[in-house]
């Protein structure tokens, strides 16, 4: 079951007249917006709602009463009603002093009990990460895409946005998730409370997703941590929500949960994939099987910078196409790692530069493929190739 | 204190005062570096404006239509600092420099080669900020700081020039603060008439001195913030990386430290403007005055102490999560202060509405907004929903354009027929007033919603089910931005020219301003009033 957060998602070409229409009658567009928080699933994003709703109806009772009795000021104390003006400029004797003073007493209990009381007991609610956490996810934010890791069950994978660029750039008709959909969904079960761990590589992210309550920044070289235990299957979707460079926008979170056992199923197949992908570091891999697996890594992981030409987007993202990096030697002397040379760049990033270190986030077989799917394409012809296993081995090696 | 004002031999200056260019950039009259001031504001007003109507186009449809993410993110940095700095900032320095002298019965301002040097200072630092644009174009960098006006690191270790030009922008700008700062504390505590004690200082005098404590106790923080940013970026220091024992989280409470007075700093002075304008078209005596000054009082101490709420979800400890929140939740207290006494001021008066009055009652009320949804994203629960989304957005638009730039303009109707001599075109004031506040709400009401249906800030494109509220936005901000030129109109239309302007250009304006001839002489008060 797909749950959408109640979004009503009319079709691309009403969304126009939708918009004037909205204008002009904005009672009849009513039932097609959304005018709150989307529908909770977890127990903070319910108490938040609860929150923002009681908050909500407390200011709207002070904005209306407040600002009633300035317009009925307004419509009584006018000049031109002949209304003489007052001379007081201050309040005089008890009564007026009670008058005054009583506004502030009513502020102070809306503030520090009304409000202040719900908003203690949630704030220690949502901070509770220590206690009875039945899974740990950790979340690594990076140059703009997020890594999931599951400790307990050695699983990790990236997880980036899946929408074709042609759509972006509105060559295509924008599907029913645009921008709000990735390649690897981070699976989650049902009624567990998983304390998540985020960090990032880069720069500041935060994980959002609206149907969680839950908003967290990673923070490169720090853990932050935060907590969900969704209480229904279903899709959720949510974003990026700090500006993180050149992609913030296109940097999606999508959740999936499921049942427990439907879980265990998907850890153990998740775990098959990754071991053979770890076994398929072992063999020996022929340069047109390099070529076609690293034409795939190379534009999902590097085109969004270097161009899918490999052109890229001087001064901030350096052209592959007659690189100094890609077209030089392989590895340096020994069959060793060379400092700043292509392999070293792919393995470990460049620092200070949205150039991340990939050794962390793709397996043997991806850095050897895209390795020599640079080298051999994008205007470059080095003629020369790397083996997963040499990727395996150079891992070891200090940068 | 004494002062003797300088004798009246060089009233007219006898015919030696330049003319011309040399006269703009010699002048040390208060009124010519007013009148300065605010022109730049204006035109940067309009830079800045230009800038997020691209944005604002942008966003109009989902999908990339007009420009790269790369250039969106340089668009909406640069709009805001620009506002922030070049806009509001020196509106408010402008009134400062037009009116404190006018209004203690000064000759001008205390150190007027400061001041002159303090108005100089802005067009280089705002030509800094907005070169890389340029330099873009002839491909040199790859264009202006992208990171958002608040230059988060390690996004700005990360950037290009653009950042190393804002940085050098910003130091200018808070150089030029400091020195208008300092020549406005000097001028108020020594240029009052005698007779003039602290508790009858005209209450917009009251809001500006405030401010300008503000500024000198926060803008250094900021400079320390860059300069460390600076030398992160360049000289090998690690202050906000973690890989060499650093924090990226410092610089965040090392920017709020000087953000969120920043916030007040622009209101403030406009908030001691509310109370004469309010109480000139209500014909009545300001309500609670020594009420408000301690209200700005406790804002400028309590604004020092609450910066933490904008870093909510950066992951702070319980405590210091619950600290932050009810500090900010306190700040309700003065500022209901001064909504009481703004509407006690109104109440049993004998109002009339003139554009000043207009723009000052839906500064009220749209500040009314801005207030009550700050109220709630103190809320450190609530706030992990709102933040850095566009609720937030709303939110100190509704603070910044109705609480700001609303508040300029309520001023520059007030002041404009003593400054020029000339009363405003009501007719198109009107129009302009209610063009403003429709569009306003067109533009900001709908990011509300757009905000707490999970719309992040800051992005280039969005999801489908955001873009029926973007384009109301869109097209509300488009309005907005055009019907400002009805204002510019206004302005040179009654510079040019109209109906002549008593000394007390308004019937209930009470205060030493108005005792004067509109405009003032060339040396305000040659000989100080006695104050009753």
């Amino acid at each position: 079951m797909e749950t959408t957060a109640g979004f009503t998602r009319p079709q691309p070409h009403m969304r126009f007249a939708g918009a004037f229409a909205a204008l002009l009658a904005p009672a009849a567009a009513l039932a097609d917006y959304t005018w709150n928080f989307p529908p909770p699933v977890t127990p903070v994003a319910r108490e938040t709602l609860q929150i923002h709703n009681e908050f909500m109806i407390i200011i709207g009772v002070l904005f209306t009463v407040v600002f009633a009795i300035m317009i009925y000021s307004m419509v009584k104390h006018r000049k031109s009603l002949g209304h003489a003006p007052a001379r007081f400029s201050g309040p005089t004797g008890a009564v007026q002093w009670f008058w005054v003073l009583v506004p502030f007493a009513i502020l102070l209990f809306i503030d520090f009990v009304l409000m202040g009381i719900p908003a203690w007991r949630a704030v220690v609610e949502m901070e509770d990460t220590k206690t009875k956490a039945d899974m740990v996810l950790k979340i690594t934010g990076m140059q703009w895409k997020w890594q999931y890791e599951y400790p307990e069950s050695d699983i990790r994978f990236v997880s980036a946005l899946s929408t074709p660029r042609e759509q972006i750039a509105n060559q295509e008709a924008k599907g029913e998730h645009y921008l709000l959909e990735v390649d690897n969904e981070v699976v989650l079960p049902v009624g567990r409370k998983v304390r998540i761990l985020l960090t990032a590589t880069d720069v500041i992210h935060t994980w959002w997703v609206p149907q969680f309550g839950v908003k967290r920044d990673a923070i490169p070289g720090f853990l932050r941590e935060t907590w969900v235990r969704i209480e229904a299957p279903g899709v959720y979707r949510g974003q990026c929500a700090e500006l993180c460079g050149k992609d913030h926008g296109f940097m999606p979170v999508v959740v999936r949960a499921v049942p427990e056992p439907e879980f265990a199923a998907w850890v153990e197949s998740k775990k098959g994939e990754q071991t053979a992908t770890a076994a398929g570091a072992e063999r020996t891999w022929s340069k047109d099987e390099l070529l076609a697996k690293g034409k795939e890594v190379y534009e999902a992981q590097c085109a969004v910078c270097h161009q899918p030409d490999g052109k890229g987007l001087p001064p901030a993202f350096p052209a592959l196409s007659g690189s100094r990096i890609v077209t030089g030697p392989l590895l340096g002397m020994n069959g060793r790692l060379a400092k700043d040379g292509h392999v070293d760049r792919v393995l470990n990033g460049k620092e200070g530069t949205a150039m991340q270190a990939f050794r962390n986030t793709l397996s043997d077989v991806d850095l050897a493929a895209v390795i020599t799917y640079e080298r051999n394409a994008l205007g470059n012809a080095t003629g020369d190739l790397i083996q997963p296993a040499q990727i395996k081995a150079l891992r070891r090696e200090a940068p | 204190m004494s002062y003797a004002p300088t004798a009246p031999h060089d009233t007219q200056h006898d015919g030696h005062t330049p003319s011309g260019l040399l006269r703009w950039l010699t002048t040390t009259n208060h009124k010519d570096i007013g009148t300065m001031y605010l022109l730049f504001s204006l035109l940067m007003f309009f830079v800045g404006g230009a800038m997020i109507l691209a944005v604002r186009a942008e966003l109009f449809q989902p999908g990339l239509q007009l420009m790269q993410p790369e250039f969106f993110n340089q668009l909406i940095g640069v709009h805001a600092l620009v506002m922030i700095f070049a806009a509001l900032m020196p509106a408010a320095t402008g009134f400062a420099n037009w009116q404190i002298p006018l209004m203690i019965g000064a000759p001008d301002m205390a150190l007027p080669r400061i001041n002159n040097l303090g108005f100089w200072l802005l067009p280089p630092a705002a030509l800094l900020l907005t070169l890389p644009f340029l330099l873009a174009v002839f491909g040199v960098g790859d264009g202006a700081v992208a990171t958002g006006w608040t230059l988060y690191a390690p996004l700005s270790v990360q950037g290009g020039l653009g950042v190393d030009f804002a940085i050098l922008a910003l130091h200018i700008f808070g150089i030029s603060s400091i020195l208008g700062s300092i020549n406005i504390i000097v001028t108020i505590f020594n240029l009052r008439a005698p007779g003039m004690t602290m508790m009858k200082l005209p209450i917009f005098c009251w809001g500006w001195l405030i401010t300008a404590f503000m500024l000198i106790a926060t803008i250094p923080v900021l400079a320390g913030a860059i300069t460390m940013l600076l030398t992160d970026r360049h000289f090998g220091t690690h202050f906000f990386n973690a890989g060499g024992g650093g924090d990226p989280i410092l610089f965040q409470h090392l920017f709020w430290f000087f953000g969120h007075p920043e916030v007040y700093i622009l209101l403030l002075p406009l908030w001691g403007l509310m109370p004469h304008v309010l109480a000139t078209f209500s014909r009545k005596p300001i309500y609670g005055y020594k009420a408000q000054v301690y209200a700005f009082i406790a804002i400028g101490v309590l604004s020092v102490i609450v910066w933490a709420h904008h870093i909510f979800t950066a992951g702070l400890p319980v405590p210091a999560l619950l600290y932050f929140m009810y500090s900010t939740m306190a700040i309700s207290v003065p500022l209901a202060v001064l909504f009481f006494c703004w509407i006690a001021t109104m109440w049993r008066g004998a109002m009339s509405f003139e554009t000043p009055m207009l723009f000052a009652q839906g500064f009220i009320v749209l500040f009314g907004v801005a207030g009550l949804t700050g109220l709630v994203l103190a809320d450190v629960a609530a706030d992990a929903q709102y933040h850095h989304s566009y609720f937030v957005v709303a939110h100190f638009h509704y603070a910044l354009f109705a609480g700001g730039i609303m508040g300029v303009m309520t001023g520059v109707y007030y002041w404009l027929p003593k400054w020029t001599g000339h009363m405003i075109d009501e007719r198109l004031g009107k129009l302009h007033f209610w063009l403003t506040i429709v569009s306003f709400n067109l533009a900001f009401m709908p990011q509300f919603f757009v905000g707490l249906a999970g719309m992040p800030r800051r992005i280039p494109d969005y999801a489908l089910q955001f873009a029926e509220f973007n384009a109301i936005s869109t097209v509300g901000a488009f309005i907005l931005g055009f019907s400002q030129l009805l204002f510019a109109y206004n302005v040179w239309k009654c510079m040019r020219g109209g109906e002549k302007a008593a000394g007390r250009a308004w019937e209930g304006a009470d205060g030493l301003e108005w005792e004067l001839a509109s405009p003032p002489p060339h040396h305000s008060w040659e000989t100080p009033p006695a104050i009753r």
